[in-house]
């Protein structure tokens, strides 16, 4: 089970050495990797980038409120074992055809080291990644119903992402290593657009880039506009055929950076305007009527 | 190895557990700090600290063990193995600094590729190759007006520097906070919520399904409590003029706990400095528009949790005098600290939350009154750290 493979960020996604050390140091001490940063810093997409470069599957475990973690372990059927034992339908004495793997079972079977994914673990219930806490550690976990336990033949790297919306508790972060994606800068935003539009004007870009971050920093901001606005927001402004020196001073499209309306009149009371000539007033949003 | 480190950690508030820095020890151990300090910062950081919040810590903590200590970027291994044994630095008298004007960045780039790839080894003390002590424009502890610093003290990439500029220092918990901060602690108050008490009175479906199946289909009911939150909460806020520079910071909390569907019950009410016997329905603290104290006492159980907000600085006799307010008109037979007395016997649970930080209070004009106040109510200074210590007291009786 040694590894030799090292991460080293992939094409598509643009990993600082800060991240690209902290995923491997997270695979070659075998623990989890804990990331956290504000929404649309590609908390998500780091597993992905990780199972890509360095050849494995990736398993995706997303976390809902209503998500125990027995549901990563396995599902006990008892419904299906019911309704056969009823209409006589396959064997119910054999426990083990109602027994379903979750993902961490899933990852923790899996013939080839896998990446595992626990997306958003915060938004489950307070208690539960202490519930994980020895299934992550010793990576095996034992099934009652059948007397199976089972352990993972390849150690998987688990990945979590938590968005900060409930404290975790200190025992399961006494295990995981951390790391935050802190907010691109602008010489990296260039090269994360660069990445997913490869083709767009380069002063285009640049201004729009400019643009984003003086609508980042305006103080009083509810709601920051993130990467993903800002890639919508490039797309928009090519589409539009807005020309890049009008950008920074008109701020045009500011709807598909900011969404709440609180916001939208904090930028107008800056930068006026707001919108292309033309473009419909009333339906962007009710703002004007305050 | 480095156990400065885990105490400095530990004083600046970081609780570096020993599984943690064993932790790090393994990956020393494995060689992953690369043998350079910059390498080591991330390491140690991904390792030892859990929280954004804390980076701050670390970096205080790492400078105060690392101060001084600088490491050369990452180089070719190869030039900076000629440049391991270095001649002492190069001293140059203040005469002999001439400026070279005649240089550019492009070319001395590109001399410095053409040197390395003639260079085959090491040269100390000489005026063309890359080493050191010489005036050659490439290598460390040497000294050419315009040359290039291969290795020695950096400037690009020190684990001391990148300690030193601090950038998480935003995130630190005792710093002042913005409405999802608040929200985020204000939702903590649902861990209040007490699945203990209440009736079994919900029907659980998976429990039953699940139990019904264990007997083989033989139905079996099984209830739970609901897991309502408990929490009902009144906020009472101070809109006197006093207030004013803090109006931003109180608005964020007001829009924060208005936002926070979790509460069974939530009501907001302001004053006007202190408590007397109304309180007002609106910011604008108009008597036409103003509940009586003692209506509102009775309309509010003890259960509900009492959270007041103000600076708590008046003129003493406002609070300590019959007829002290502030408002013409007032005719508040009692002084308000007897009124702010009753509203604390009443509720079994309130805090009072100060935007004053906590480090001023004794020097702010009014510290006599936030003395005394604080002698009522468990005062709160209005930080992230302030607000989680006043929402676990806010849990637990006085």
């Amino acid at each position: 089970m040694e590894q030799k493979k090292h991460y080293r960020g992939s094409a598509k996604y643009i990993a600082s050495e800060e991240l690209i050390n902290a995923v491997n140091v997270a695979a070659l001490l075998k623990r989890p990797l804990l990331i956290k940063g504000e929404p649309g810093t590609g908390k998500t997409m780091l597993a992905q980038s990780i199972a890509e470069n360095m050849q494995m599957r990736l398993i995706i475990w997303n976390i809902k409120s209503t998500t125990k973690a027995q549901d990563g372990l396995y599902v006990y059927d008892t419904v299906q074992r019911l309704y056969d034992s009823q209409f006589g339908e396959g064997d119910v004495r054999d426990i083990k055809q109602y027994i379903k793997l979750g993902k961490l079972g899933e990852a923790f079977v899996s013939e080839e080291q896998t990446v595992l994914l626990i997306d958003e673990i915060d938004k489950a219930d307070i208690e539960f990644p202490n519930d994980l806490l020895w299934e992550l550690d010793q990576m095996s976990f034992y099934i009652p119903e059948t007397g199976e336990t089972v352990t993972a033949r390849h150690r998987p790297i688990v990945v979590i992402t938590s968005n900060a919306e409930k404290e975790l508790p200190d025992a399961f972060l006494r295990r995981c290593i951390f790391h935050y994606i802190a907010f691109p800068d602008e010489q990296m935003m260039w090269e994360i657009i660069n990445v997913h539009y490869p083709d767009l004007d380069i002063k285009l870009v640049r201004s729009a880039v400019r643009a984003f971050y003086k609508i980042r920093s305006l103080p009083g901001l509810q709601k920051k506009p993130s990467t993903s606005e800002l890639l919508d927001w490039v797309q928009a402004l090519a589409a539009g055929g807005v020309d890049p020196d009008m950008i920074e001073a008109e701020m045009p499209l500011p709807g598909v950076l900011l969404k709440k309306d609180n916001d939208m009149a904090l930028l107008q009371r800056r930068y006026g305007g707001g919108e292309l000539p033309g473009a419909g007033r009333k339906n962007l949003t009710g703002y004007r009527r305050g | 190895m480095f156990t400065g480190l885990f105490y400095a950690l530990r004083r600046e508030g970081v609780k570096v557990t020993v599984i943690e820095w064993l932790a790090l020890m393994e990956a020393l151990e494995l060689g992953l700090a690369n043998n350079s300090l910059i390498n080591f910062y991330y390491l140690a950081r991904s390792v030892l600290i859990k929280s954004e919040t804390q980076y701050d810590a670390f970096d205080r903590a790492f400078l105060q063990c690392f101060e001084g200590i600088e490491t050369p970027p990452e180089i070719t291994g190869e030039v900076l193995k000629w440049l391991e044994n270095a001649l002492p630095p190069l001293k140059v008298g203040q005469a002999d600094k001439v400026a070279d004007f005649h240089w550019s960045l492009d070319e001395l780039k590109k001399k410095l590729a053409e040197r390395l790839m003639k260079q085959t080894g090491e040269h100390h003390g000489g005026s063309h190759w890359i080493g050191t002590g010489g005036t050659s424009p490439f290598g460390h502890s040497g000294y050419h007006p315009a040359g290039v610093r291969i290795g020695g003290e950096s400037v690009n990439r020190s684990a001391v520097k990148v300690a030193a500029a601090r950038a998480y220092r935003d995130f630190r918990t005792d710093e002042t906070l913005n409405t999802r901060q608040f929200e985020l602690a204000l939702r903590k108050l649902r861990l209040l919520s007490t699945a203990v008490d209440g009736e079994r009175d919900v029907l659980d479906l998976d429990g039953t399904v699940e139990a019904t199946g264990r007997n083989a289909g033989r139905l079996e009911l099984v209830w739970a409590r609901g897991r309502k939150n408990n929490i009902k909460l009144l906020i009472l806020m101070d809109s006197g003029g006093s207030m004013n520079p803090y109006q931003r910071l109180c608005s964020r909390l007001f829009n924060a706990a208005n936002k926070s569907t979790h509460f069974r019950d939530l009501q907001f009410y302001y004053f006007h400095n202190c408590i007397y016997e109304v309180i007002f329905n609106d910011p604008f603290c108009l008597r036409k528009n103003a509940t009586g104290t003692y209506d509102f006492l009775r309309r509010y159980g003890p259960d509900y949790r009492l959270v007041i907000v103000g600076d708590a600085s008046m003129g003493p006799g406002e609070l300590l005098m019959s007829y002290g307010a502030l408002d013409w008109g007032a005719d508040n037979e009692e002084p308000g600290l007897t009124w702010l007395q009753r509203l604390a016997g009443h509720f079994e649970h309130s805090v009072w939350l100060n935007p004053i930080p906590r480090a001023h209070w004794e020097m702010v004009e009014g510290a006599r009154t936030i003395k005394l106040i604080g002698e009522v109510f468990p005062m709160f200074e209005l930080t992230l750290d302030g607000l989680n210590a006043a929402i676990k007291k806010l849990r637990v009786k006085k």
